[in-house]
């Protein structure tokens, strides 16, 4: 259906834009709220994996025959019990691979074996008497070491898609990827100053606090229920339907409230082998992870190798652009590095650019989507090429930025030509900002960096039934992982014209609605709320009706303004306006229930684009970097919670800063992951950081019928790259590897100043 | 498993003596329960020594304080008069672990958890700080540097529980100081630890000091050259780069997830002078 829209840049909003309490906020402030560990079922059993302590090694056989003469264990499972029914899907099978080693374990943690026992210790004790006879293989763990010709092999028979021509050797190298356009080369040739580094980031980890958690319960009649922490339980359903031979229809899966996902909640781990596990012993099965098991078993993000080169004039207009970008996404196919090229430029409005990916392999855990899946890394390394081919070219960094920005018509780096976007302003706005003019003392450096994400929309489906109270029931299938219940309620208000607090949304389980995709690309906002706009709509043409029977006047003679239905005319007839609590408390007596539904997939989902710019002060004798301050500038396209807006906002800019000062994944010589923890594994705590300072921009989007924009995601790409700025700015070293943790920062001051000293 | 809460020393080094299988003893549990939870350890016996009043008291003697063994991290930093006369060993009790760990942990179980990286030790170890054992042969009181061992091994025998650390009183014109690195600003494990206590003339010259180091070596390590390098000066630039060098030098740390061994080198010697002069305004000094 076309859209409308051009109500969204005029339209004055009574409710949409305020910030009203969040439905849910009371019970999770007082500890109502349930969430994946909290599900009881009675006889429930308690669900352990063991997992192998091997990088890499072939499973020559399990033995299990000792955990169950184990009084109180009731089920074993192994992939035998996870026969093979993917038919064909390679991206399902891998899925069944990762949530069960079949052949070989592939990195450490890698589940082999789980058991269900009517005590956590007694399934403890059963883990140990589970006997894996491993054959132990060598490993590899980076991605440049990986796509050495003699690196260990993941895969012995896999050749490099996308290659002209097709490589004949196999190799841990699962794809190449390539965009752009015009002719790099000769845009080289035009360019008078030139810059290329190369750069490395780690793995970071979403970090939520909830480990995944659920509740399993299958039937002897081949009905199950799931109760899981998830980020989409549609998708969970089809999944482990799939992966376990059962109809999508008899499998029920709720989703619980959610302690954090940030893309790390888009796939299935436990929950199949909860299901299996419930299955074989007949009882409800309960499975939470332990923090380690979530380091080292679910999906981080990629750690990559990227190089840079840009070229431009001496008058500051790029000439040409070009990145070879390297991830390696644990031990299956699927890296972001496609997300990481596609993006890597988005930025610029660019005659020749081209960006090159290459997944690969490494015996690690298989990668998850982590808010905007691969361009932080990315961005990383263009924007610090940027910052220094600035500084070379002589300009100030935002205005090199203003004068090489992407702009409305500006064909992407990635294909399609940008309608209208946000990024100019939020320059522009950024040299406005009082942070831009704040004076830097000694030892501070301030950084910037411009970020892109796609954003998403998505299949949604929505039901909304009006109660005779007057009040609005509001039923979504969307995971709420950052407030969009209160969204959802703030649009169905505004478009049936009555209070937020008249309209209550639930997240339903899967029995109860059409197919809802995942949360996330930034989707929920933008395309579920669409749904619930439509679905008011849907409502309004009923109670529209209703007011027309009741007036005794045609249905096209009744609009609706302000929560009322009308007469469209005074040659309607001359009726009071009915309210939709009067219409409401007539619907027994006028035709039953009044509900409103909507279901569709929805597409123009705008793109949003970000400034961020940083300050920080390094101790030069310690390496430590401390964030003084920090402003996130960012086109909503409309803020409908403006708050939450902001805590998106703030939410990206620290995960990035702690992705890019401290959090890695630190991997020994054997393989093993050394920080399978939050006290080594390195989250900013409250203390690191200052206040977040956010400016939201609204740019519409003509893709809404309120301008909305998703603004999850985009908020994580440019942080990378605003600290490494910062901290290069004010040591004079330009830091080329992530994370900037103390000892590294120190090893080069260290060199620099010897290399100082040496040229003296 | 078996859990005890004993109220006499006696009775609780009794318990520990006879028990054959693994026990420990319980007092804020901010260590053992962790160890506890994620299957780290698996207890036959946890002896739980808070109903023991002598471990829960503070108690100011005629040759200092007496800190009972189960006395909290947030007690430490309450108390007024310790925290005059060593307000180093309670700012270094008080880093560790967050507001909530605060209410339990203690300086005792720091100790005896052996770790190389514990925050109080260094500054216990400087302030020259012994223990109370109480065992199945009675009491005996040793320095608090001959504790540990190795990484998580203690010098206590079987049945032995420390019911007290000692403080000496401070004579006049003295200060003390720990600081640490770490790579975030709270709720972290020290890279590298310095602990520092000098005592000054009333020219301003250091006549006494000690200085210990953590998460440089298996061990805390008390460093007398770091000591000496100051002993006699008034902590002027030449003196304090011979206290850094000295203090780097001491230094046999390992690379670890957690830093270098350059890393924790070359930092050992920056907090050490650094702690010195807070020590050195603390005692009076400038």
């Amino acid at each position: 259906m076309p859209l409308d829209n051009a109500e969204s840049s005029t339209r004055k909003y009574k409710v949409v834009g305020t910030r009203p309490n969040r439905p849910d906020g009371v019970d999770k402030v007082t500890g109502r709220a349930r969430f994946g560990a909290d599900a009881v079922a009675p006889g429930q059993l308690v669900g352990l994996i063991l997992r192998s302590p091997h990088p890499h090694a072939k499973i020559k056989g399990i033995d299990a025959s000792k955990a169950l003469k184990l009084a109180g264990v009731k089920a074993v499972v192994t992939s035998a019990d996870l026969p093979d029914k993917t038919d064909g899907d390679a991206m399902l099978y891998d899925v069944l691979v990762n949530v069960m080693a079949r052949e070989k374990a592939l990195y450490q943690g890698h589940a082999v074996a789980a058991v269900a026992a009517t005590s956590a210790s007694i399934a403890r004790q059963a883990l140990k008497l589970i006997k894996v006879d491993y054959e132990i293989l060598p490993h590899v763990t980076d991605v440049d070491e990986a796509m050495k010709p003699n690196a260990p092999l993941l895969y012995p028979k896999m050749i490099t898609d996308g290659m002209d021509p097709k490589p004949k050797k196999p190799s841990n190298v699962v794809r190449r990827y390539e965009f752009g356009h015009g002719d790099v080369e000769a845009g080289f040739k035009k360019a008078e100053i030139i810059v290329e580094r190369s750069f490395k980031t780690e793995a970071t980890h979403q970090g939520y606090i909830e480990p995944h958690a659920c509740l399993a319960n299958v039937g002897p009649d081949g009905q199950g229920e799931l109760w899981v922490c998830t980020q989409g339980h549609f998708m969970v359903r089809d999944t482990c339907a799939r992966l376990l031979g059962m109809d999508f229809s008899k499998l029920r899966v709720t989703a619980s409230e959610i302690g954090g996902g940030f893309g790390g909640k888009t796939t299935v781990f436990i929950e199949p082998i909860a299901l299996a596990l419930s299955r074989k012993a007949n009882r409800p099965v309960k499975v939470v992870m332990s923090r380690e098991e979530v380091f080292k078993a679910t999906g981080p993000t990629s750690s990559s190798s990227i190089d840079v080169k840009i070229g431009a004039t001496k008058d500051g207009r790029i000439v040409a652009g070009d990145a070879t970008l390297r991830y390696q996404g644990g031990a299956f196919a699927g890296s972001p590095v496609e997300f990481g090229a596609m993006t890597a430029f988005a930025q610029y409005d660019l005659d020749n650019v081209r960006a090159v990916g290459f997944d690969v392999v490494c015996n690690r855990p298989k990668q998850a989507a982590y808010r905007a899946p691969g361009a932080p890394m990315a961005n990383f390394a263009v924007e610090s090429v940027i910052e220094e081919l600035a500084h070379k070219v002589g300009m100030e960094p935002i205005d090199f930025r203003i004068k090489n920005a992407a702009r409305e018509g500006t064909h992407s780096s990635y294909g399609p030509v940008y309608g209208p976007i946000g990024l100019l302003p939020t320059l522009q706005k950024a040299r406005e900002h009082p942070h831009f003019k704040a004076p830097l003392g000694k030892n501070q450096g301030r950084g910037m960096a411009c970020g892109f994400w796609f954003n998403f929309g998505g299949q949604s489906c929505v039901s909304m039934n009006i109660g005779v109270d007057g009040t609005v029931g509001v039923t979504v299938g969307s995971p709420d992982i950052g407030g969009s219940r209160a969204s959802m309620c703030l649009m169905t208000a505004e478009e049936l014209g009555i209070p937020y607090d008249k309209v209550r949304a639930v997240v339903a389980d899967t029995g109860t609605l059409g197919y809802n995709d995942v949360t996330d690309g930034s989707r929920t906002t933008f395309a579920t709320g669409m749904a619930c706009i439509m679905a008011a709509r849907d409502a309004i043409k009923k109670l529209c009706a209703r007011a027309a029977q009741i007036w005794g006047i045609p249905e096209d003679a009744v609009v609706w303004e302000n929560g009322h239905a009308k007469p469209a005319g005074s040659n309607a007839g001359n009726f009071p306006p009915m309210s939709l609590k009067e219409i409401a408390a007539q619907a027994p007596s006028t035709g039953g229930p009044i509900a409103g539904h909507h279901e569709f997939s929805a597409d123009g989902a705008g793109v949003s684009f970000a400034t961020h710019i940083c300050d920080s002060e390094v101790d030069p004798e310690t390496g430590f970097t401390k964030i003084l301050r920090y402003t996130v500038l960012q086109d909503a396209g409309k803020a409908v919670h403006p708050s939450y807006v902001e805590g998106q906002f703030q939410g990206g800019a620290v995960q990035g800063i702690g992705w890019a000062l401290n959090e890695e994944y630190i991997y020994g010589k054997d393989g093993r992951l050394q920080n399978a923890g939050f006290l080594d594994y390195r989250i900013p705590v409250c203390s690191d950081l200052p206040m977040i300072d956010t400016v939201i921009l609204e740019i519409p989007n003509p893709g809404h019928p309120y301008g909305v924009r998703g603004v999850g995601e985009t908020s994580i790409v440019p942080p990378l790259a605003a600290v490494a700025n910062s901290v290069s700015a004010a040591v004079g070293v330009r830091m080329t590897e992530l994370p900037i943790s103390p000892p590294k920062l120190l090893a080069a001051l260290e060199k620099q100043s010897a290399m100082k000293k040496a040229a003296e | 498993m078996r859990y005890e809460r004993p109220t006499t020393l006696q009775a609780a080094s009794q318990l520990l003596a006879k028990e054959k299988g693994s026990a420990y003893v319980l007092a804020g549990g901010t260590d053992l329960l962790v160890r506890l939870r994620t299957g780290f350890i698996e207890p036959d016996l946890i002896v739980d020594i808070k109903r023991i009043a002598s471990t829960r008291t503070i108690a100011k003697t005629a040759t200092g304080f007496k800190i009972g063994a189960a006395v909290s991290g947030a007690e430490l930093g309450e108390n007024a008069a310790l925290k005059k006369a060593w307000p180093g060993v309670v700012e270094a009790a008080n880093l560790i672990g967050s507001k909530q760990v605060q209410g339990r942990a203690t300086m005792t179980g720091n100790l005896c958890n052996a770790s190389p990286a514990a925050d109080s030790v260094p500054a216990l170890v400087a302030a020259a700080a012994k223990v109370v054992i109480a065992g199945p042969k009675g009491k005996r009181t040793i320095p608090v540097e001959q504790v540990p061992v190795g990484p998580g091994k203690t010098s206590l025998k079987k049945g032995e529980i420390i019911e007290a650390i000692l403080l000496p009183k401070r004579p006049a014109r003295s200060g003390d100081a720990y600081l640490r690195f770490i790579p975030r600003t709270e709720m972290d494990i020290a890279v590298v630890g310095v602990g520092v206590s000098l005592t000054l003339d009333a020219k301003g010259i250091v006549t006494a000091a000690r200085v210990s180091l953590g998460a440089v070596a298996p061990t805390v390590l008390l460093v007398p050259a770091a000591a000496k390098a100051i002993i006699g000066t008034k902590l002027d630039a030449k003196a304090l780069d011979a206290l850094a060098a000295a203090a780097s030098a001491a230094c046999k740390p390992i690379d670890d997830k957690r830093g270098t061994k350059d890393y924790r080198i070359k930092v050992a010697g920056v907090l050490a002078k650094r702690a010195a002069k807070i020590a050195q305004q603390r005692a009076g000094g400038k």
